[in-house]
């Protein structure tokens, strides 16, 4: 294993999930054999706010906050959120973006507008890095949209081949209950097809 | 056994280990989680507290018959709580007392910004800093040896990067306590913190300083890394981590201890190096004292910004000429920010549009309905501290005399009243003040994630308990005048506060229907299922949209209404958010939002 850190930022609208999926990396990664580390502010992000999670892992991390303009990877569970987050990236950084627009406040009373086409003002500085993933849909089409968050890291799961699809399946059996076990394994399996 | 723990789990798990028997709390961003997660090991008596003042004093009790005990609150939680305090740093304890205090540097979620370790030097007491979740379980340990073994209360500082941060902890088995507990009445000295005593425990205190700085140089937290000569850096905690991760080759002294210093090993890291920085969050703590000991530092709060919180970047910078920051891709500016808000049909939104519509000027509080000082609702307008609401609006009344009837009232939760807010509403019917104050209970401790308090009926374990009535107790304070009012009734509500402000005497009124969105044992529903706009009727005055709701947003369409008006657009509510309370629809002067059908 090399010193190399690699730093994943997830980042959402709160209520979308995207603490589980940080969740669930942490769990797959330490199993993986690997340090983690990862650090997220909860709090009034229960109430609609943005929320983000900085996940790293590594031989040795000693940092929870991935350096600003560091990030490998960026997960993202809603367009907004997404690009808040561009200035963030490496120019190497590899995007995933949930096609989902969850309007803010100022949008919502006509005072701002939602930045036009999210997904090309990614592909203008990370060209083909960018991929957008029809989550809500594919999770709608599962029967619970809820299951957006795991349909977003099946497909995120691409990236890293080294890491077997029963280690995902596992660190979901073991951080959802019982009753949910069915949806999120083929969540994330569609999820996978879906990139 | 490896897990991968949060930081407040990890103290939770370390006091499991340490053979903890009492815990009590008041929930509090970033501390919330630690007495969450204890409960639930049974081997442990865990409780919320109605304040951090009363958690100490019930932890300190506990420990004073041997056990070991921990109390957990946040930053300003201990301001709360300072009375007993410092006064337990004169008496010690018995059983080993811990008590945790969890930092928000940058304010994520507080109503201010402080430097815990400010507390620990005030006190003399020994303060331990975790930097992640495996120390956070090791520190907590250590920290009720530490305290049997000086017999002193210990700090533990969390903060947000460390409390809210994981990384993987090492579990280990519990141990539990060996001797026997017991209170000796002959103990009372020490105790009985009466002048004569007080002097006898002041000497103690000293010297009891004096033993902790000699431990401190052996502390196993303490660690000294020599990398490269030429630059050592003296910090701790998440300033450890974000400077080594920047820094990887600097000598390094990181002190788990923060209070007291260990003066040798500081000497030794002198000798050892050529120059001395210190990183630190918040206050130049480490760098004054160590400044004192009459040592020359290179660097610290110079180029270390002294407020919000650091970060991999902010530290590099300040320590790197080489650091370029990244080019902008998009202006962050530009984009719309997303700032919390009050849940889809929450009470308090309804009771605040009230407030609004009555042009009172609202003493606010310490809740969710602090977001109502936010646009476009922007219908609170103080905010200090927990239950300081009410003797301001109390004083504000006395200073303005007859000109501030009709125009003042006190807005505050249920868990913050019985957090503060009990003294000022009696302290306002003895002496004669006219203050109004809101009792907005929506049945939890609703920001901190739903926690449970006296007036719930339940106890953190879940198990039933008696509840606190609001009415009987305000009414045996002295207050005559005590109106219950239903928040989604608007016109009701109004009439309410209208007559209890323009009355020159102290009142108090109840919400009552109004427990939080989010509740899961008392599950809100409302009449229809949800609302929807006539588009045909709708004139587009925005009305609506003064409420704040995430479910009604404004659709810029221009056109004309079925009866002809011209319109610059109209509204649209989202039906998965909205939960039916109706409060747009009583808002709208044209008739135009109307209940939904169940399956439409």
């Amino acid at each position: 294993m090399d010193d190399k850190v690699t730093n994943i930022l997830l980042s959402g609208v709160g209520g979308q999930g995207a603490i589980l999926a940080s969740n669930i990396l942490a769990h797959v990664f330490v199993e993986a054999g690997y340090d983690v580390k990862k650090s997220e502010v909860h709090g009034m992000a229960q109430r609609g706010g943005d929320v983000t999670t900085h996940f790293r892992y590594g031989k040795k991390v000693y940092s929870p906050l991935i350096k600003y303009g560091e990030v490998d990877f960026l997960l993202a569970f809603e367009l907004l959120e997404a690009l808040r987050y561009i200035n963030h990236c490496k120019t190497s950084a590899r995007i995933v973006i949930n096609d989902q627009k969850i309007l803010p406040p100022a949008v919502n009373l006509g005072q701002a507008t939602y930045p036009g086409d999210i997904p090309e003002t990614f592909r203008k500085f990370f060209k083909e890095n960018v991929y957008v993933v029809k989550g809500q849909e594919i999770a709608l089409s599962l029967g619970n949209a809820q299951a957006a968050n795991v349909v977003l890291v099946g497909a995120f799961s691409n990236f890293f081949p080294e890491i077997k699809d029963a280690m995902w399946v596992s660190a979901l059996k073991d951080l959802l209950p019982k009753k949910l076990h069915e949806l999120n394994i083929k969540a994330f399996g569609e999820g996978k097809k879906g990139l | 056994m490896k897990k991968v723990l949060q930081g407040n789990e990890a103290i939770a798990r370390g006091a499991w280990e340490a053979g903890v028997t009492v815990a009590a709390a008041y929930p509090g961003t970033p501390s919330s989680e630690i007495l969450q997660e204890l409960s639930k090991y049974k081997e442990v008596i865990t409780q919320w507290a109605p304040n951090e003042k009363v958690a100490v004093e019930v932890a300190s009790g506990a420990a004073f018959t041997g056990a070991r005990a921990m109390a957990c609150m946040k930053h300003v939680g201990l301001n709360v709580a300072s009375d007993p305090f410092m006064t337990l740093a004169y008496t010690g304890i018995k059983g080993g007392f811990v008590i945790v205090v969890a930092d928000d540097p940058n304010v994520h979620s507080s109503q201010n910004e402080q430097d815990s370790r400010n507390w620990a030097r005030f006190a003399k007491v020994p303060m331990l800093e975790p930097g992640d979740a495996a120390e956070c379980k090791e520190f907590t340990k250590v920290a009720f040896d530490i305290s049997e073994q000086f017999d002193t209360p210990v700090l533990l500082k969390g903060e947000t990067r460390v409390s809210h941060s994981d990384s993987i902890v090492e579990l280990e088995e519990r141990k539990e306590l060996k001797g026997p507990l017991g209170l000796d009445r002959k103990d009372a000295p020490k105790y009985v913190m009466v002048p004569g005593n007080v002097r006898v425990r002041r000497k103690v205190i000293e010297e009891r300083m004096r033993n902790l700085e000699a431990y401190a140089d052996t502390f196993s937290g303490n660690v000294m890394e020599i990398n490269d000569p030429d630059v050592g850096v003296i910090t701790a905690g998440a300033a450890y981590m974000y400077t080594k991760d920047v820094f990887p080759n600097y000598s390094y002294l990181k002190l788990g201890m923060v209070w007291p210093l260990p003066k040798t090993l500081i000497a030794d890291f002198f000798k050892k190096v050529k120059k001395v920085i210190v990183v630190e969050e918040l206050d130049p703590f480490l760098e004054t004292e160590i400044r004192a000991l009459g040592y020359k530092i290179f660097h610290g709060k110079d180029v270390i910004p002294n407020m919000y919180e650091l970060s991999p970047e902010i530290v590099e910078k300040a320590l790197s000429k080489k650091y370029r920051a990244p080019a902008l891709r998009v202006a962050p500016e530009d984009l719309p920010k997303r700032p919390p808000n009050m849940c889809p049909g929450c009470s308090h939104r309804a009771l605040f549009h009230s407030l609004k519509s009555l042009g009172a000027f609202v003493f606010g509080d310490i809740g969710c309905y602090t977001l109502a000082a936010a646009p476009p609702l922007q219908a609170l307008h103080t905010c200090v501290c927990m239950g300081g609401s009410v003797g301001q609006a109390y004083g504000a009344g006395k200073a303005l005399g007859k000109e501030g009837l009709g125009k003042i009232c006190a807005v505050l939760g249920d868990s913050t009243f019985l957090h503060g807010g009990i003294a000022p509403v009696m302290d306002t019917v003895y002496n004669k003040g006219y203050a109004t104050s809101i009792i907005l209970d929506n049945r939890t401790t609703g920001m901190t994630g739903l926690q449970e308090h006296a007036g719930t009926g339940y106890t953190l374990g879940g198990e039933p308990a008696n509840m606190v009535d609001y009415e009987k107790l305000v009414k045996a304070l002295g207050v005559k005048r005590v109106r219950k009012v239903d928040p989604y009734n608007v016109k009701a509500t109004m009439e309410t506060i209208k007559e209890e402000m323009e009355t020159d005497e102290a009142s108090v009124i109840i919400t009552k229907n109004g427990p939080c969105m989010l509740h899961r044992r008392e599950k809100r529903k409302f009449r229809y299922p949800y609302y929807t706009i006539d588009t045909e009727a709708c004139r587009g005055c925005k009305v609506c949209l003064d409420l704040g709701c995430p479910a009604i947003s404004w659709v810029g369409l221009s056109g004309t209404t079925k009866d002809g008006k011209k319109r610059k657009g109209t509204v649209s509510i989202n039906k998965t958010q909205c939960p039916g309370c109706g409060l747009c629809a009583q808002v709208c002067k044209f008739t135009s939002i109307l209940p939904g059908k169940a399956g439409a």
